[in-house]
């Protein structure tokens, strides 16, 4: 019976303070209890990753006071993935004064996440942007600015004010390097150190509290013990299960999966976000895929011939026989609708008949409009360097050819599960940033990855890390040697052996490669029983043949790419069956989730607000074709649900 | 993968050293069905898959991003940090700028302060430690100011910025005969003192990383310009520039 789902019976608590929508962070945080100063010194802190989530998270911790142990599988702090942002972040400042307030961002989110968000985290979200920004400017990051010398804003998909604060086509950068300047800080003054080169490959719990990690030193291969009074995962989302993404090729869910078999529920892992807007894929080779700023949809048009099958160069088509199908289909937003929307329109026209390029898996995106408008110059202003990066990539120039582009895996919305506190099924264990699954609902809209990461380092965290330490963690004396962390132990080094003892053929990287076509084709932007079904035989039977056919090559003991990859297509191999099992029992359409089977009669998606109004939690039962499922129902008490138009 | 009609191949000249102790040499080895389209650590990639395939050691060598922005990435190409195209990381760099039956001679960012940790990565550690000298403004979080409340002129914040891009990869350091890091250093110091956010601490700050500089085993620079031609953002001199007045300044304060 390998499709059958089994119920867990957790009742899962999501911690949602009391009190009208607009006043349960400020109630929370006045009753929320506190470390004393001299105390907080006293805890050591854990925190994985050092991305926008983790860097803010250390810095803030330490600044209170607390002592943190920061890791990454990185040399330096400053290359977390979060350096890639490219487009912006949203904060309801109203500078624009177009009608923008934190109420309008929380209900476009939940609007955008079509509804499958928790409300009260959302709203939080939207109070806290408006921290974010004044954050950022004091540490210096160079956002864009108007020549009178206040911040500028551009627009971004699902929003109809501009709120989008940007540094260029760099903004994640900029932001990183705020808050890695901060992080440095506290490294200097000593509150918190760091620990480089290190890939957390398993949690210790005791008492069923999270109490340390166990990591492998990418250097010398030495299998390591740290505790904590509490452990923080910022380990980013795992958007490279589909092997080709616009991720960093070290990117992974690998440090959320092990929590996962610790105890940490996953919640919708099915929920990714398929980025529309990507240089579509040139060859089998390809290692990686490039981005191309949503931010361009500001000024480029999306168009297809109207014809099928045109040969004709885009610059012979005449403006008549273009099909600029999402002016045409969503007149409201047009170019700027969501990304989900954006990604499968693209998607049919090309199913149909009309992509373009050599592979006609594309569709183009246009500026000829923009350059007579604003001049070409001011279009550099703009977005020269993406343009720059298209034309090194495809080798055409964009200011005189139209872009081609493709949908391209991007983002996870999925993740650990967290309450209202970012805290895990696992006392003590927090999760932040895209690691976790909080704020998107199903789909997350652009420039709002940046602003959740840095609101639960900086802002959220610091509240509710102390309510549970005071309330529930003793700052007791640390040790490793315990039997929990010798098991955890030799669960890490046992495995890392298994898998140099294979001896077979075929590397990690032909492993990943052969998953990613699976969950590209099965579980990507289109789904049905069918082939989900398909994919869960094809994953089971690909995750055999690497336990017994994986060749690794190199040692343990040194710096060794294949071990590290090996590790982590295996856990790869066990999230996709659970990605493609969420899916599957998910019998609605929602956001990035499009089932075949449930769409209006235009082709949009049909939510089933009766039936399925919940977080899918899975619980690990020990071998991952047989997750439990756990609800915890979405209540809707501000926000109307309603089918999501953009019209 | 499939022959194409437009595929190259190329003799690939590469520094293998097992591990920091170890003394390296240069190994040749051969590729072919390389496309124009792949980029440099794509043909790598092809290279180390045909390695393992064979059960040899592939060659190590580190990225990430793999577009240009985290730094990661940094490679010895005939001689030039990151290659023969400037304004380009080595991952950003495509095949299609060589000539098929090339010999490239591939080596790491060599430097004191840059140990080789195995074939062609290094250590570019001290570069954090010289930001945690003073790479940053001073303050807590939650107590900044509504943003606007600072106001900064549209061409002050540019300046900031072209400074601030720096990803941090050290080809500057590679390429200097001197092996220093000032132009690495002088990103830094310029970014903030172009602001009115930097002002508070810039003497310290100017100081402090410069101790730290010169304490990591960076050399001094003596205006031979290499930097500035190997830095894949294009970071201009006049930061050093900048720095060097600034610091001067400092110490006569101070
Ligand atoms: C190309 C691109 C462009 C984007 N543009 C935008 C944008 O314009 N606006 C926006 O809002 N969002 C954007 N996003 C999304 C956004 O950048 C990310 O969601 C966000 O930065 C994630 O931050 P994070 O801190 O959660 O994780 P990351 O920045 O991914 O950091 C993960 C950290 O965890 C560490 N780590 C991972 N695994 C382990 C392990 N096992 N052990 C130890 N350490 C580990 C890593 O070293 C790293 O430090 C973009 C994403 C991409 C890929
Ligand atoms: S791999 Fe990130 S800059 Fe090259």
């Amino acid at each position: 019976m390998p499709y059958e789902l089994i119920m867990g019976d957790t009742e899962l608590d999501s911690k949602v303070p009391d009190g009208p929508i607009d006043q349960k962070w400020t109630l929370y945080k006045q009753n929320a209890k506190l470390v004393l100063p001299a105390n907080k010194r006293k805890y050591t802190i854990i925190i994985v990753g050092t991305g926008l989530a983790g860097a803010s998270a250390a810095a803030t911790l330490g600044e209170l006071g607390y002592k943190v142990k920061s890791f990454c599988i990185h040399d330096s702090a400053r290359r977390a993935h979060s350096v890639a942002a490219l487009g912006g972040i949203n904060a309801a400042k109203n500078y624009q004064n177009d009608g923008d307030s934190v109420w309008r961002l929380f209900y476009d989110t939940v609007k955008g996440g079509d509804f499958r968000a928790r409300e009260a985290n959302v709203h939080r979200l939207a109070e806290v942007s408006l921290n974010i920004i004044d954050q950022a400017a004091a540490q210096g990051v160079p956002f864009a600015r108007e020549y009178g010398g206040t911040l500028a804003n551009r627009s971004f998909g699902g929003a109809q004010v501009s709120r989008t604060f940007y540094a260029r086509g760099q903004t994640g950068q900029q932001l990183l390097y705020g808050a890695y300047g901060s992080f440095s800080r506290q490294v200097h003054e000593k509150n918190v150190t760091l620990y480089n080169n290190r890939e957390m490959l398993d949690l210790v719990v005791k008492d069923g509290k999270a109490r340390g990690i166990i990591t492998r030193n990418l250097i010398t291969g030495e299998v390591e013990r740290h505790a904590g009074h509490a452990v923080l995962l910022c380990t980013g989302g795992y958007g490279t299960i589909f092997y080709l993404s616009t991720n960093a090729v070290n990117s992974n869910g690998t440090a959320a999966w092990r929590c996962h078999k610790r105890g940490a529920f996953f919640a919708n892992p099915c929920y990714t976000q398929i980025h529309p807007t990507c240089i579509p894929q040139a060859g089998d080779f390809q290692s990686k895929l490039t981005l191309m700023s949503e931010s361009l949809r500001n000024d480029g048009r999306v168009w297809v011939p109207k014809k099928k099958g045109d040969d004709r160069h885009p610059n012979d088509i005449p403006d008549e026989e273009r099909d600029y199908y999402l002016e045409r289909r969503y007149p409201a937003f047009g170019n700027l609708v969501p990304r989900d929307i954006a990604s499968r329109a693209a998607k049919k026209a090309c199913d149909e008949g009309y992509g373009v390029g050599p592979t006609k898996r594309a569709v183009y995106l246009d500026f000829k409009s923009a350059i007579q408008r604003m001049g070409e110059d001011a279009v550099r202003e703009r977005y020269g360097n993406l343009f720059e990066m298209y034309e090194e990539i495809t080798g055409e120039d964009p200011y005189k050819v139209p872009m081609r582009i493709y949908p391209a895996s991007h983002y996870t919305m999925g993740g650990l599960w967290v309450d209202y506190n970012l805290m895990t099924t696992i006392p003590g264990l927090h999760c932040l940033g895209e690691a976790n699954f909080s704020d998107h609902g199903s789909n997350r809209l652009g420039a709002s990855a940046l602003m959740q990461g840095l609101s639960d380092g900086y802002f959220v965290i610091p509240y509710t890390l102390g309510n549970y330490l005071a309330q529930h963690q003793p700052h007791d004396e640390l040790t490793t040697d315990t039997p929990e962390f010798e098991a955890a132990e030799k669960n890490v080094a046992d495995n890392l052996k298994k898998l140099m003892e294979i001896g077979g053929e075929r590397t990690p990287q032909d492993y990943h490669r052969e998953l990613g076509k699976i969950v590209w084709n099965y579980v990507g932007m289109s789904r049905d029983e069918e082939g989900l079904k398909k994919a869960i035989t094809d994953i089971r039977e690909l995750r055999k043949d690497f336990w017994s056919n994986l060749k690794v090559t190199g040692v343990n003991e040194e710096f060794n790419k294949n071990l590290e990859f090996a590790g982590r297509v295996a856990d790869y191999l066990e999230l996709a069956e659970l990605m493609a099992i969420d899916a599957l029992f998910r019998e609605e359409s929602c956001g990035g989730h499009f089932r075949e089977e449930y769409k209006t009669e235009a082709g949009e998606a049909r939510r089933n607000d009766e039936d399925f109004c919940y977080v899918a939690a899975w619980e690990w039962n020990g071998d991952p074709t047989k997750p439990k499922l756990n609800k915890e129902n979405l209540t809707f008490e501000n926000v109307k649900l309603a089918q999501r138009s953009y019209k | 993968m499939s022959s194409t009609s437009n595929a190259m191949k190329f003799t690939l000249r590469i520094w293998r050293q097992k591990g920091p102790k170890d003394s390296g040499k240069l190994v040749d080895y051969k590729v072919d069905d390389i496309i124009p389209e792949m980029s440099f650590l794509e043909m790598l990639d092809v290279l180390n898959e045909k390695l393992a395939a064979e059960g040899k050691d592939p060659v190590a060598f580190d990225s990430d991003c793999r577009e240009g922005i985290c730094g990661t990435c940094g490679l010895v190409i005939n001689g030039i940090a990151h290659g023969p195209l400037a304004g380009t990381t080595t991952c950003g760099l495509r095949m299609r700028h060589f000539r098929s039956g090339d010999v490239i001679t591939i080596e790491p960012f060599r430097a004191d302060s840059f140990p080789i940790i195995k074939d062609l990565v290094v250590d570019r550690t001290a570069f954090d430690r010289i930001v945690q000298a003073g790479g940053y403004v001073s303050f807590n979080t939650g107590s900044a100011p509504d943003a606007n409340s600072v106001l900064v002129s549209k061409d002050a914040s540019h300046d900031s910025m072209d400074a601030a891009t720096c990803i941090g990869c050290g080809a500057c350091v590679a390429a200097c005969p001197n092996a220093s890091a000032h132009l690495f250093t002088g990103a830094k110091v310029y970014q903030f003192a172009k602001i009115p956010q930097g002002q508070p601490e810039r003497d310290q700050r100017v100081l402090n990383m410069i101790t730290t500089h010169d304490k990591e085993g960076f050399g001094d620079c003596s205006n031979h310009g290499e930097c500035e031609a190997v830095c894949p953002k294009q970071i201009n001199i006049k930061t050093i520039a900048q720095m060097r007045r600034d610091y001067l300044v400092a110490s006569l304060r101070t």
